[in-house]
């Protein structure tokens, strides 16, 4: 225990006896105490008597040392402090700790902030331009010299993108197919027109929410692991050390992830158009409509073009995740937050792209009739 | 003590004096039970790696203790075991009397109380700033009222001489002041154990100088115990009472004693090697 009495002694001196333990526990109910104490006579000179301190620890010495830094017209001592703890206290310098020597920055004016943000957006949208240019560059060199490509590692992270992401890619797609054909079989039953929700399903899988659901997939899979990994590289020096060694990152890092990309994301996509309708057909069993019967209404519904107009896209979509993962990740700085947030630009951004250039390509078909 | 620069009036310093008791003598007397840490056969490694074996040895309340060795030789994994990260493949170890490797789970978190440790990148939060990273245990630990805190925290950032980066975020340091910030949180609730690890590697001599300073400081006048696993034989040479020689071809210690006098005294060419950084060292 730690206890405090308060003196105003007849020369005019006010006079705080501390006595007991002086630590972490014992201080808690004392520290404000002493403060007010000391600050209710700023006039008074303070003698800080010590000779009841028993133990003084690190919060002990805090408590000398914030009595002794307060502003106070009076001269303050510290009187009868056991040498060991004395020496203890002789470490700090109650001058340094008055002030913060490293306060926050101030906030900007907000108008200065919006300018900063702009400016952010710019050069981010430069360093994309670039990362492109020098990434469809590496591809280049890849396709002229495929001698130059670490295969060992495109085989590696083909299994990590491709093989390992086939059952969620599976669930996804199936339960996509099975909600698709129960919310639409069940208003179009009441004009006995529910056969054509095979067309429904094998037009929107197909065209659409197959090559998009598995890049949104990827994005949050396969991006984010690009960008943690790239980014533990970039922390841990890997990247600066490839750069030092005259081995460009871009084409020892990115090139094996986009090709891997390019060559998984077709295949996924195949894997979730066809699941998606067994979805489909499964649900439709249930409205009396055989899987062949459902099977033929896709054959005639569905045209090459319409299954050509979503693979294209997979190629598409495979470069933008794979490409904005190792962006983000290359642009990690330093930390481990830093990684955490690369990882989740990457998946933001890379959602983003993936939606935008869906849209266009839903622009692009429509004016070509496709 | 000097003054804070336009916080007072010019006549009357506003910094204060220390006077000590006369006559005193600086020393704590000491417990009855001078042993703070005891290992006893204990097996380190990991899963069925044995990188030690039978490793038996005690560590003085006050006393500076080093853990030496070559690259490989488990000093760190026998730290991880002390510490209670990972249970050592057999023995037991004793911490204030309490066995780390039997206790469940909230008197492992009481023991682990009494210690603070060092980890040799820093280990600090990446997320927060220096002063966040030391008023943390000190948030969680104590009622002490907030402003307190921060004070206790930014003397322990003075104590490792980085009282002007409080606001600074562990990713805008180097490696060797991430590791001093690292040594300011492990100290933050005044322990009476402290272990680092590797300490002053990273470290300008000037700073390292002055934590083999602090370390003795604290050791002698708090009364703190220090498990320091080093190659830095400067520190050893400086700051050490005791050390053990762990190598890992005997999978054991090999020497235990004062550092000065294994140095001067040892007939075993291993330690001699070690101690003299000849180059046909035998420890590995």
């Amino acid at each position: 225990m730690a206890a405090l009495a308060i003196n105003d002694t007849a020369d005019g001196r006010r006079t705080l006896a501390l006595t007991g333990r002086l630590d972490a526990t014992t201080l808690p109910g004392l520290w404000d105490a002493a403060r007010r104490a000391a600050a209710d006579a700023p006039r008074r000179p303070l003698v800080i008597d010590a000779a009841g301190v028993e133990y003084c620890d690190g919060a002990g010495a805090a408590l000398f040392v914030d009595l002794l830094r307060q502003p106070r017209e009076g001269k303050v001592e510290v009187a009868n402090l056991h040498p060991t703890y004395a020496a203890l206290l002789k470490q700090f310098d109650p001058a340094v700790l008055v002030h913060d020597l490293d306060p926050e920055p101030p906030r900007r004016p907000a108008i200065e902030e919006l300018g900063y943000a702009a400016f952010g957006v710019w050069r981010d949208i430069r360093t994309q331009v670039q990362f492109i240019g020098e990434t469809f560059a590496a591809l280049v060199f890849a396709v002229r010299y495929p001698r130059s490509v670490r295969w060992k590692d495109v085989w590696r992270i083909c299994e990590q993108v491709g093989a390992d992401a086939l059952p969620i890619v599976a669930l996804i797609s199936f339960l996509l197919g099975m909600i698709l054909a129960f919310q639409s079989a069940v208003p179009m039953k009441r004009f006995g027109a529910e056969i054509f929700v095979a067309d429904l399903i094998g037009l929107s899988m197909l065209r659409e929410l197959g090559p998009l659901m598995t890049a949104i997939l990827l994005a949050g899979r396969s991006g984010a692991a690009f960008a943690a990994e790239i980014g533990t590289m970039r922390v841990n020096q890997e990247v600066d050390a490839l750069t030092t060694m005259g081995l460009s990152p871009v084409r020892f890092l990115v090139t094996p992830r986009i090709i891997a990309a390019v060559l998984m994301t077709p295949l996924l996509v195949l894997f979730s158009d066809l699941v998606g309708m067994v979805g489909g057909a499964v649900t439709m069993q249930s409205f009396s409509i055989p899987i062949v019967t459902f099977l033929k209404e896709i054959d005639s519904a569905v045209t090459l073009t319409d299954f050509l107009a979503g693979f294209v896209k997979s190629f598409v979509f495979a470069v933008l995740v794979a490409g904005i993962g190792c962006l983000r990740g290359l642009q990690t700085k330093a930390g481990a937050s830093a990684v955490g947030d690369a990882a989740t630009r990457a998946v933001v951004s890379g959602i983003i792209l993936l939606v935008v250039v869906d849209g266009l390509f839903a622009v692009a078909y429509y004016l070509l009739d496709i | 003590m000097t003054l804070p620069p336009g916080s007072s009036n010019e006549s009357e310093p506003l910094g204060g004096t220390v006077r000590g008791t006369e006559g005193s003598q600086a020393s704590v007397p000491p417990p009855a039970d001078n042993v703070i840490i005891r290992v006893e056969g204990v097996d380190a490694g990991y899963e069925d790696v044995v990188i030690l074996e039978n490793i038996n040895f005690e560590v003085r309340r006050g006393e500076v203790f080093g853990i030496l060795g070559g690259s490989g030789g488990g000093k760190s994994t026998l730290m991880k075991h002390m510490i209670g990260l990972n249970p050592p493949l057999a023995g037991n170890i004793y911490i204030d009397g309490d066995n780390i490797v039997t206790a469940d789970e909230a008197m492992l978190e009481k023991i682990q109380r009494r210690f603070g440790v060092m980890y040799q990148s820093g280990a600090l939060f990446g997320s927060m700033t220096l002063l966040e990273n030391v008023r943390l245990p000190l948030e969680v630990y104590t009622d002490l009222p907030d402003e307190a805190i921060d004070l206790v925290a930014r003397m322990k950032l003075e104590l490792v001489g980085l009282e002007a980066f409080t606001g600074h975020m562990p990713a805008e340091l180097s490696g060797g002041m991430q590791k001093r910030a690292g040594i300011a949180r492990a100290m933050a609730l005044d322990p009476s154990i402290l272990f680092l690890d590797e300490p002053s590697s990273g470290l300008d001599p000037i700073t390292a100088a002055s934590l083999d300073a602090t370390i003795r400081r604290l050791s002698q006048n708090l009364d703190v115990t220090f498990v320091i696993v080093t190659h830095d034989l400067g520190s050893v040479f400086v700051a050490m009472d005791r050390v053990i020689l762990l190598d890992r071809r005997a999978k054991g210690i090999i020497a235990e004693g004062d550092p000065r006098r294994l140095r001067d005294e040892t007939a075993d060419p291993r330690v001699r090697a070690f101690f003299r950084r000849e180059q046909e060292t035998v420890v590995s």
